[in-house]
Order: structure tokens, then sequence, then C-alpha cells
């Protein structure tokens, strides 16, 4: 049923229904008794259908979709890495999933534990002291952090920091966050080699910079050998390092964050601990922080007290983030998969990861434009293909690639490189999986020599092919009722 | 060898042959020696699945699963075993944000379709793909109205549910965006209050219906008021209850955001759950999050695409609406699921079944003479009476019993105390209501 194409209001009949529920207790109780002038005026737009319908809908249109299971995903920055069962049928226990959050701490005593078990464990892998799990994606993270490190100088009466220093080949989060918190973004430019150029750091520093934020291995996938240096020369500047955590899934086994001067960092624990990135959510973006900036973590803590959990709000505290824990949920994952992996595996990650990378970047350096050479980190990032004679596009390589049946990596980022094409092959991928990605990259560049009508075609063999894009952002479609309208004006 | 990882000896042998190196560690030779980690982490030793399943089981033990009379945000509403059986397909879970259109055609388009029940729940224009909970869509809301009228203060009623004041005070304080409250009278939002605060400084007003007392707030010419003064309308609602309730847009906002976990999720202790943010087509280019619209592809086919992406912040960076990058998607295929269940009428019957069942209990509650109603207000599902009884004496009761709610409204600071909070949803049969009024009844 890869044709279906209706959308949910459109199988709608008003004698259908689709749920079940219990019959009325109470009948001497009628909304209708309520002030009219309270009461909904306006008739509902939604489906009415049976449950079977409902099924097939969602059934048919999930086939349309890509998932890990399905192929290989080498999104750049975005570590696909496989979602273990096991974490589903532990989140999917009721005695977590039935939780009140305002329960009292005694009847949840188990959840507490998970929750702060979860945060020492990050705690230790990352080098720093404290972690809050409350934020609830790697941007909020990054939001979170940015405030403790305000606060940080606020509170030592320090109000003329306000400036945040960001690399130019930062994720576009890094700079949006600082200017959501309150603060200003120097850009500085990245040295031929990809990495943080010490001379044009030491020419920003200054008493008005609160800290600068870093991704290590950078989003080149390239680890800033200079990284003790750098720290070393914002914190005796006075302000603090705060590390975008996007790339950790490298690091782990080889080398913590805090021990190389990181003071904050974000943690996305649906890439590097496995989470399912849901289609674009829930994440959550734990946050750490060294002893000192502790007293800063979001409202509420959870804390431990003989072998008893409680919860704490602090009015040292940035204040409250999040309605209650965060993604508790999404947590509990990553704790199963910690607990799974243990010391001994969780060691490989990185290692398997920065393997796979480098494998890739080896044999694909013939072919496409390898800008930096070098070892790579856990990602590599080529700048389209080395021969670009006949006008074919990273755009067409990915469109490509997806005719046959591998996800596309991620594109046109960091924008360094006009043609960027971003490529991690995660530990979970085995070396067949590579050798047939690689074997299709090599197919692809053949392709764009021989018959480039066929990449600019691309793909063919989707649900759909490509968008009018335009047409989305012109007419501003957005819901049901405006494609009624849309469709009642075309006549 | 571990079940994750596909190496063999063989292949790590190969990989490292191609790259003409004897080692891993070779490719970390940019670590400066002094910080590299050469340690084991103290963490757990690996533990297999029978017992991370024991594990579980023992940590679950600790828990205690309660009959929830209990609301402020979380509802323990009915959630269709149809939900779990979709929402876990792993088509579903398991794919990445649908920037590729042609292999994303499922996520995008239920995000399509929530975008449109939201829209229609709330009667405005057009909603975005979804905000990570309803505290921190109000906070974002905040920031659309000071974006859009370039002016730099909110007001916010008392009667909002402080968890989600405490949320915008923090996103205020640190966007250097200031705040006032506009005051409580009997239980509502002070309207002659809301009137006298209102100046040219005031980007936008913030109100919440059902309120923290499960009030339901009139908003008779606030809509007026607040345009007269150029300043933006924004109403928190729990989106469930607009099933039945008068919309946001009937109320005249310009802004509806809220919570959604009352629409087919679980409590699970707090999250995840998703916010909903709704506005004016005329705001949309201010709104933050991703938005998805309708198109067609190049043969014509219909399809459905992110779109107007230039606010966002991989492309805008600094100068974005919001630092937001995800959405809370798997969350909204949970609400689209949901009411593609219950359609018009579910929504409708689930808010009556909550409506009588509070209401019972509402009544049997004051017949016991031990509790009375300071505000005498109309109410939905939740509502807050006053007891001489104390807090602790009230829970300690109920939990021996297994039950969790009335809550004291005390957690939330000295102001509140000795209110109690009481939800019924459709969930609660009248046994268990009954014997709720007969424990707290025997109290003194």
């Amino acid at each position: 049923m890869i044709n279906y194409r209706k959308m949910i209001f459109e199988l709608s009949n008003s004698e259908r229904i689709g749920y079940s529920l219990p019959k009325s207790k109470f009948n001497e109780y009628k909304i209708k008794d309520l002030n009219s002038t309270l009461l909904r005026e306006t008739e509902l737009l939604l489906p009415e259908v049976s449950e079977l319908d409902v099924l097939r809908h969602f059934t048919n249109i999930s086939i349309k979709n890509f998932g890990v299971e399905n192929g290989f995903y080498p999104l750049g920055s975005c570590t696909m890495k496989y979602n273990p069962k096991i974490n589903e049928e532990m989140a999917n226990n009721s005695a977590f999933k039935s939780l009140h959050p305002l329960q009292p701490i005694g009847t949840v005593q188990g959840a507490l534990e998970v929750y702060y078990n979860l945060q020492k464990y990050l705690s230790e892998i990352s080098g720093l002291a404290e972690f809050s799990l409350n934020p609830y994606a790697g941007a909020h993270g990054e939001l979170v952090g940015l405030m403790i490190i305000k606060a940080y100088h606020e509170g030592r009466g320090d109000f003329k920091r306000k400036k945040i220093i960001i690399p130019d080949s930062a994720h576009g989060t890094n700079p949006a966050s600082t200017v959501v918190c309150g603060m200003d973004v120097i850009e500085i430019k990245s040295n031929k080699e990809g990495r943080v150029d010490l001379e044009t750091l030491k020419s920003v520093l200054s008493d008005e910079v609160a800290g600068m934020m870093l991704t290590n291995p950078n989003t080149l996938g390239i680890f800033e050998n200079d990284i003790c240096e750098i720290t070393k020369l914002v914190h005796e500047a006075g302000g603090l390092m705060y590390y975008d955590g996007a790339n950790l899934n490298a690091l782990l086994g080889k080398v913590r964050p805090g021990d190389m001067g990181f003071d904050v960092m974000h943690i996305n624990l649906h890439k590097t601990f496995s989470t399912p990135h849901g289609g674009g959510g829930p994440g959550s973006g734990p946050v750490g922080v060294t002893e000192e900036l502790v007293k800063y973590l979001p409202n509420p803590r959870i804390k431990k007290f003989d072998d008893q959990f409680y919860i704490e709000n602090s009015g040292d505290a940035i204040g409250r983030i999040s309605s209650f824990y965060g993604n508790y949920l999404v947590s509990l994952r990553a704790y199963a998969y910690i607990l799974t992996l243990g010391k001994e595996n969780l060691s490989k990650v990185g290692p398997f990861s920065t393997l796979n990378a480098n494998y890739v970047s080896k044999a694909l350096k013939t072919t496409y434009d390898l800008p930096i050479d070098g070892y790579c980190m856990h990602e590599v990032v080529f700048n389209g293909l080395i021969n670009k004679d006949n006008d074919v596009k990273t755009l067409d390589i990915a469109k490509r690639l997806l005719d046959f049946g591998m996800h596309a990596p991620t594109i046109y980022f960091p924008l360094l490189f006009p043609q960027a094409i971003m490529i991690e092959p995660t530990e979970t991928e085995s070396k067949e999986t590579i050798d047939e990605f690689i074997n299709i990259m090599h197919k692809i560049a053949i392709e764009a020599k021989e018959n480039p009508g066929k990449l600019k075609a691309a793909p063919t063999k989707t649900p759909i092919r490509r968008t009018d894009e335009v047409f989305a952002a012109k007419m501003m479609i957005f819901s049901y009722k405006d494609y009624l309208d849309y469709v009642n004006k075309r006549g | 060898m571990f079940k994750y990882f596909p190496h063999t000896k063989a292949d790590v042998d190969s990989m490292l042959k191609t790259l003409n190196i004897k080692s891993i560690d070779e490719l970390y030779k940019d670590i400066p020696e002094t910080v590299v980690f050469n340690k084991d982490y103290d963490i757990p030793s690996f533990m297999s699945e029978t017992e991370l399943r024991s594990h579980f089981a023992d940590l679950s033990k600790k828990n205690q699963e309660l009959t929830l009379f209990s609301g402020l945000g979380i509802y323990d509403h009915y959630q269709p075993a149809v939900i779990n059986a979709i929402t876990s397909r792993q088509e579903f879970m398991t794919s990445y944000t649908p920037y590729q259109p042609e292999i994303s055609q499922g996520t995008l388009q239920y995000i399509f379709e929530y975008q449109s029940m939201i829209q229609t729940l709330t009667g405005m224009d057009v909603s975005n793909a979804s905000m990570y909970d309803g505290a921190t869509s109000t906070a974002e809301a905040c920031f659309m109205a000071c974006a859009v009228t370039k002016r730099n203060k909110i007001l916010i009623s008392e009667t909002l549910n402080p968890n989600i004041v405490n949320v915008i005070k923090t996103y205020l304080k640190f966007k250097d965006l200031t705040w006032d409250f506009i005051a409580e009278k009997n239980g509502e939002t002070d309207f002659a209050d809301l009137e006298n605060k209102l100046d040219d400084s005031i980007a936008g007003v913030v109100v919440q219906k059902t309120n923290i007392y499960g009030i339901i707030e009139d908003y008779q010419g606030y809509s007026e008021t607040i345009k007269a003064n150029k300043s933006l309308f924004i109403i928190n609602s729990d989106i469930s209850t607009l099933g039945v309730l008068k919309s946001p847009k009937e109320d005249g906002a310009d802004i509806a955001s809220g919570e959604c976990q009352s629409l087919g999720m679980p409590p699970a202790f707090g999250g995840p759950t998703l916010g909903y943010l709704a506005t004016d087509k005329a705001y949309v280019r201010k709104m933050p999050g991703r938005i998805c619209g309708y198109t067609h592809d190049l043969e014509g086919r219909r399809a459905f695409v992110l779109t107007l992406q230039a606010r966002e912040q991989h492309i805008r960076r600094s100068k974005a609406n919001s630092n937001i990058c995800s959405n809370q998607s798997l969350m909204a295929l949970f609400v689209t699921v949901y009411l593609s269940l219950m359609g018009k009428n579910g929504l409708v019957k689930v808010n009556e079944l909550s409506y009588q069942g509070s209401h019972y209990l509402y009544d049997r509650l004051l017949e016991t003479g031990k509790f009375k109603d300071r505000f005498n207000k109309p109410f939905l599902k939740e509502f807050t009476l006053e007891t001489s009884i104390a807090p602790e004496t009230i829970q300690t009761a109920l939990l021996q019993k297994g039950i969790f709610g009335g809550v004291s409204l005390d957690v939330f600071g000295e102001k509140y105390s000795g209110l109690i909070n009481f939800t019924v949803t459709e969930k609660r049969t009248k046994k268990e209501i009954d014997q709720l009024v007969e424990i707290l009844e025997a109290l003194s």
C-alpha cells in the first residue's frame, strides 16, 4: 500500500467510532449545565473512524518512513545507532509509566533511583560533578547550560560578561541558544585544518567573554588537538568552557570532557545513549557541571540521603526549566542502555565508531573530495565529488542514495564547505553494511560522470519523488482546514 | 563480542590493514596524552538481558502504582491500546527528523494531521509541529509576543499553575525581559487589575483556563482590552478540555499554548509529553519550531514537507526566533492517533464523563462538612476545596488504600495552604470515588 495517499480526515464517516468508554454513572450532571458563555460553539473538525481504519491508516503511512531497522542511516552528527528493544520493554513497565509526577517521594523511590543513578553514570562518563536530567533536548540543554554560565558570572557580581565565543563550524543551535539566553555571539573562523585558530581565539578574549561553546570532535569530525590550550586560554580570561555533547559518541572510552577542562556540557541521550529519535523527538539533553557550578543546576533536583532519594528545590538554581523531571522515560531508556553495555562495552563505543568512520574516509577519498585529510573521529565530511564537471550537487548524490535503500548522510552542513556531505557510521554498523555503502557511493560517482541525468532525477524508487517546496511556502497549507479552503478556492 | 557490536576480530584486522595502522588507538593520536582516559569507568559491569529485567523488577517494587485523583498538569486519562501498537512501530520510533521528505512521508503526514487537530481544537489558524511541554510552549509564546510587539514585558495571571509560571520566569529572566503579575480575585484573574497594569510596555498577557484551582475563567472583554493596548493575548489550556470549552480563538486569543499529555499519554512521571503552540497566520513567521506544509511531488502526487524553515536555527543561527531544534514528534503521533480514535464525539464524551465524576465527588465531599469551596466557580474535571484536615493526614490515609490525590496545593507555596486539588477523569469508577469520600469522611 505504498500508494496509499489519504488523510485520516478523508476516511471519516459520522456513524463510526474508534473508542470504547464506560457508561455514564452520574447522569444528573451535564456539561450543558455550565453557563453557555463558557462552552465551545464551533464544531470540531476531527475524523470519525473505526479502530481498524486507524490502524490501517497509520500502518500505511508508516511504511513510507525509513527507520534504523530499515537500513543504513549514516546521518552525520545525529548518531543513528540501533535503538535496543529491551529499553522499550523497560520503558513500557507500568510501575514507571503510571506514576504521577506529584506523587509523594515514598511512592516513587524506584523512579528517583533511576534518575539519580543515571546522572551519576553520566557524571562518571563525562568527568563532571553532577547532572540534571530535566532538559528536554540538546538545544534545551544548551540553553540551560548557558543560563548556568550567565548565573555563575552574575553570582560573582560580574555583569559585563555577555559574550559567547562560537567557532563557525558549530551547530546552528549554539548561536541561537546564546541569543535566547540574552547573550551575544562572537563567531570565530576555523583555521585551514578546520580547527580553532589559537591566535584568532586570543584576539577575541576579553573581560566581556562569558565563555566558549565547543563541539569536540568538531562538526568536521576532527579532534581539537589544542583543546588543553583552548580551555586554558578561556579560563585565564575568566570565561567558562561549554561542551556541546552532540559528538560525544566518538569519545566514549577515550577521553572525558571534564578532563579536557570543560565546565558545563549537555549530552544528547538520543544520540550517544541509544534512545529513539522518534522522527524528531522526544530527545533528552541532560546538563552536567563542575562542582563549583552544581548549585546553579535547574530545579527540581533529585538527591540521596542514606538510602532514600528525595527532591530538592534550591534558591541558587537558575530556576525551573521544565514542568517536572524532563523526558523521564527517555532517561530510563538510557539507563537501561548503560547497564546493558556496562563499563566493558561502553568504552568500545568510541573506538568502533571511529574505526568505521576512518574506514569510510579512506575508501571514499579516491572519488569524493576530502577537504581536510588525516584521521577523523566518529564522522567524516566530504565536499562533494572530486570530479565536479557535470554539475552534480551533493543534493543529487543524497537523493540517489535513497534509491539504493540507504538513508542520505547529513548534507550542506557544516557550512564551511559548499557541498558538504557528513557521514557517521556508528558502532552498531557492520563491515558488510559499510562496504555496501562504499560500493554504492562509488557507483554513484561513476553515474555522475556517465549519466548525470539519473542523479538529477533521483530518487525514483521512493514513495514520492522530489517535492515542490516553493508551493508549500507560498500556499501555506498547514492544516486540513487550510486544505479544504484551498480545494474550495481552486474549485 | 557484544550483541550491539557486529565487529569480529577479522573485520577489525582487515579494517586496520586498510588504514595501514596496527591498532584503533592510533586514530586517537590527536588527543593530548595528559587527558586520555586510561581507566575503567566507575560504573557497573554489563548486565545480561535477564539480569536487567530482574534489576528493573526490583526497582519497580520501590514504586507504587496508585489510583489517581490528581491533576495539576498531568492527567490519568484512558489510553487506547491502538496508540502503543502504532507509536512503537520502528518506522515512526527510530527515524530521524524528516529532512528527506521522499522517505519521511509517514512522519510528515502525521505531523500535518496533528497540526490540523490542534488547529481545530484551538480554533487558531496555524499550529506548529509541537514543543517540549506546556510550560516551555507558553514561555516561547511570551518570546513570540515580545518579538511581534517589540515590547519587553509580560503580564502573568496569579491564577496560573506555579510550575508554568516558574518556567516562564526563568526564560524571561535570562533573555532580559520582565514580567508582572495580574492579581487574583476570588480564584480568578482580576480583570480590573489587568486593565490597570496594561501600558505600552506590555507585549503579552498570559492566563490559564482551567486555572490552578480548576476554575473555568470567563474572558469576556479581555481580548478587546488587550488588543486596544496592542498587546497579545496568550491562553494556556489543557488541550483535552478544548473539546467542550470555549476555544482560545473564541476567547479572542492571539496565541494558544499548553499541554497535550491528556490526549493519549500516560502520566510517565511527568514526561515525555508535549506542548502545543498555535497562532494567527499573521504571526507565523515569528513562531518557533517546525511547521509542516502540504505540497506535491514532481509527478503531482500529494506530499508533505517541512516549510518556512528560514525561521529556524539551522538556517538563521543567531537570528532565529528560537533555539528549538527538535519537536516532540513521536508524542505528536500519540495525540494524532488518540484523536483519530476519539473523533469529535469521543473527546466530548471523555469530558462529559470526567465532568460528571468530578461534580459527583465535589457534592459528596461538601456533604461531609469537612470540605468547603472558597470560590464557588464553575469547573470541569478538577476542583479545589478548603479543609482544616492536615495535608499529611489526608495523604497518609489515602495512600494506605492505594490512592493519590487530593493533592495539597501547599507544594506550590504557603499561599495555597489548606487547599486541596481533586481531579476525576473518565477512568475513575463510582466505587473508587465512594471509597475516596468514605476515607476522607472518617478523618479529622
